[in-house]
């Protein structure tokens, strides 16, 4: 007797647990194994791009946090840079430097809650890691609180510097998460890396080549996770990147796992680099003088920055007017999806959930 | 049985009443009343026990996870699981639109079902069971295999693929993990000679879990994934599958699965406190309540690894079931045979021969064996489908660390590094 048996299509989200937002999986399964897959997105479309065309530019700084929400800094940091770049202005080095410790904080939380999501995904009740990385992710939303008065939505970066000099209780509160979370890291590490369920659900599952990864415009851990070593922070230096050493990690195989690993170790650089600036910074102004209502000469500016999840760029146009005539997002989470369907055909639907948490995509980032 | 049951206090009163009130004619009456007084007790408690254990359960996760728990309702959260019930209760009870009405409003209750069944033959004290069957260990693994034709009615009359996906994987999951299983109770079997639980633990002079340490690891990973706890919860996996087979449940049809799912635990871990840890014995504490810790003990080992262990992929569920468990219970079983042989009487010294004997076996063969299985992913060979093949840009060199040359971007940030 044979059986007769049929592909079944199922919708996997926008209602979903494992979905990072509004995201939507038309999968076909063959059983559990996964033959077909179409990303669906566009549920958390906002018009930012068209918004931004209708603001002053100091004004946009503030879509920029509603983008990536849960790395906000560098979504400021991005734009202003951009704008920086077009109007010709030079932020002071104190402001710089802070806007560098920001951003690298603001690294460890985002690349926090990718790992912590890790074990979500595999499926421990809770997830247990991600309890774990919420506890350190919440001291540094606590520092950010201290600097701008805002935990998520942040706008701390200004064209031309940062809003306002760390406060006195900043520095203390830094020192000790700098002490504290390297053996945080090892306890993540111990917890998620060496367990032997996880080795075995991630490695090798869902792989990409260095090629590949490439062609399909990867940016960010998930290529270097295919042991391309390529971060715009080496590559073509903004802020005081090139004050500071740092290495770029990679790994080879490219599969769940060393796209996780990759973001462990990134944490661990980025806790080197505040350690360097904090070392560095000296005081003065950290903003550079200029009207709150400019007009920018006619002209163009794309200036990339290593966002969390990648290359993070604003192509802002102006026309000379106070608002941008044009301002394109490139975001990492939407160029992350282009291997969506060759990365999951042939895995079973465990592994699609782990896979995406792996490319660690930002809906409102996607969707802009 | 009758003489335990007779002993009891609440038997002999309720007895005594009706007996006394109805006339010595209506003795079956009597009796009848008197064995169901006792069964709605312990039916009942185990219930109560199994709603505070979720209490317990959500109390201690939060503390493996750096939170607090429920602490809001009563001191410490304790009325948690009561306000939990009210609220579902008060919900509204939906059966979807297209879902197999019958199948599925039967399904919770069929759940609930071996539960209930179960609790007759074990002892939770000494000299108080409901019925010390002389096949216990037998009516254990049937009455369990209960609960999934529950799963796979519930999956089947819910109109969910994400229910259909859960039922599936647990029939899958549950057929094979009833071998290893009961290889497990073989064992210890084996070395009772009896499958009373009763027997079972009068024999352990020494607990069972030091004796056969092979088949207590056994018998924990097959009880785990047939209660579908983690490691081995596929059939409700969360991040996948929504809730697997509760996907379309609400109101009390979903609470009767979930009182079910956590009373279970707890009658899981009373029959291995029968099975391995000497059940009521070896008591410095009324038997009662040393059982009840040694349930304890077990229900925290299970919460432990909830908050821990990631989950298994189902075909890695299935790998471990046929290629690691049933070679070691196969293993254990012959060992013990052999074991009986040799020494016919077993007291507590022959137990503790029997038990260096076991370690060193086992400990090697467990260790050696998950070297030889291998649980890792092989890429899939499902036949690739490949429209849009990955090409790949041929020839592009690797960076080293701190690169100068950009992989894709080179062109067009050069064309707008001077905007």
């Amino acid at each position: 007797m044979t059986l007769r048996t049929e592909p079944v299509v199922v919708n996997v989200g926008p209602h979903h647990p494992s979905t990072h937002g509004v995201f939507r999986m038309k999968l076909t399964f063959d059983g559990e194994n996964i033959i077909d897959a179409e990303p669906v997105i566009g549920y958390l479309h906002r018009g930012t791009e068209k918004l931004a065309e209708e603001r002053q530019y100091t004004q946009v700084i503030t879509l920029t946090d509603r983008l990536d929400y849960v790395s906000s800094m560098t979504n400021n940091q991005a734009y202003v840079l951009s704008c920086e770049r077009l109007v010709g202005i030079e932020p002071p080095a104190r402001g710089k430097y802070l806007r560098v410790i920001a951003a690298e904080l603001q690294r460890v939380a985002s690349h926090l809650i990718g790992v912590g999501f890790f074990l979500q995904e595999l499926g421990v009740f809770g997830g247990t890691a991600l309890m774990y990385a919420f506890r350190e992710r919440e001291r540094i939303l606590d520092m950010f609180e201290m600097l701008c008065g805002a935990r998520i939505t942040l706008s701390y970066m200004r064209i031309g510097g940062v809003l306002q000099d760390a406060p006195e209780e900043f520095w203390p509160s830094l020192r000790s998460f700098l002490d504290d979370m390297p053996g945080y890291a090892d306890e993540m590490q111990a917890l998620v890396f060496e367990s032997e369920i996880v080795r075995a659900r991630a490695i090798g599952v869902a792989p990409v080549s260095a090629e590949d990864a490439v062609a399909a415009s990867f940016t960010g851990p998930i290529l270097r996770a295919s042991g391309v070593a390529w971060d715009w922070r080496k590559a073509a230096p903004y802020d005081v990147y090139d004050q500071v050493e740092f290495e770029v990690p990679t790994c080879e195989g490219g599969d769940n796992y060393d796209r996780f690993w990759v973001r462990m170790q990134e944490v661990r650089q980025s806790l080197r680099i505040i350690e360097q600036c904090c070392a560095q910074i000296e005081p003065g102004p950290v903003r550079a003088t200029m009207a709150m209502l400019f007009r920018p000469p006619p002209g163009e500016a794309y200036v990339p920055i290593e966002a969390p999840k990648g290359e993070l760029g604003f192509y802002l146009v102006s026309d000379g007017s106070i608002a941008p005539y044009r301002c394109h997002v490139r975001s990492p989470s939407f160029m992350s999806l282009t291997l969506f369907r060759e990365m999951l055909v042939g895995w079973k639907l465990a592994d699609a959930i782990v896979t995406l948490g792996s490319l660690d995509f930002n809906m409102g980032e996607v969707d802009r | 049985m009758g003489e335990t049951l007779a002993d009891n206090v609440i038997y002999r009163n309720v007895y005594a009443f009706v007996e006394g009130a109805l006339g010595p004619d209506w003795a079956w009456a009597a009796y009848a009343a008197g064995g169901l007084a006792i069964i709605l007790l312990v039916a009942n408690g185990v219930m109560a026990i199994g709603t505070g254990y979720t209490w317990f359960e959500r109390r201690l996760l939060g503390r493996f996870q750096g939170r607090l728990g429920p602490n809001r309702a009563g001191p410490f959260g304790l009325f948690q699981p009561i306000a939990d019930a009210i609220k579902l209760i008060s919900k509204e009870d939906i059966i979807a639109l297209g879902a197999d009405k019958v199948v599925f409003t039967l399904a919770p209750v069929v759940m609930l079902a071996p539960t209930i069944l179960v609790l007759a033959v074990i002892p939770f004290g000494s000299g108080s069971w409901l019925a010390d069957l002389n096949v216990a260990a037998l009516y254990i693994a049937a009455v369990s295999g209960i609960a999934t034709i529950a799963v796979m009615m519930a999956g089947y009359a819910s109109p969910n693929s994400f229910s259909l996906f859960g039922s599936m994987r647990a029939v899958a999951m549950l057929v094979s993990y009833e071998v290893p299983l009961v290889m497990a109770l073989l064992g210890v079997t084996i070395l009772a000679q009896s499958m009373s639980l009763v027997d079972i633990v009068e024999a352990q002079a020494l607990p069972f879990l030091i004796v056969t340490p092979l088949g207590a690891l056994v018998f924990l990973a097959a009880v785990s994934a047939e209660l579908n706890r983690a490691p081995f919860d596929v059939t409700e996996a969360e991040s996948e599958l929504v809730a697997g087979y509760m996907t379309e449940y609400s109101g009390m049809k979903y609470g009767v699965f979930m009182l079910a799912e956590f009373t279970n635990t707890v009658v899981a871990g009373a029959i291995f406190a029968a099975l391995f840890l000497q059940g009521w014995k070896w008591a410095v504490l009324p038997s009662h309540l040393w059982f009840l810790i040694k349930v304890g003990g077990f229900v925290f080992v299970a919460v432990w690894v909830r908050a821990t262990l990631p989950r298994f992929r189902l075909d890695q569920i299935l790998s471990a079931a046929w290629k690691y468990l049933f070679p070691l219970s196969l293993l254990n079983a012959m060992l013990l045979a052999a074991e009986v042989i040799i020494w016919p009487e077993r007291g507590a010294a022959e137990l503790g021969i029997m038990a260096a004997v076991n370690w060193a076996v086992s400990v090697p063969a467990a260790l050696l064996w998950s070297r030889a299985v291998s649980l890792r992913s092989a890429p899939p060979t499902l036949a690739a489908l490949s429209p849009r093949a990955f090409s790949g840009a041929a020839g592009r060199a690797r960076q080293a660390p701190g690169g100068e040359a950009a992989p894709d971007s080179a062109a067009r940030s050069a064309g707008t590094e001077g905007g």
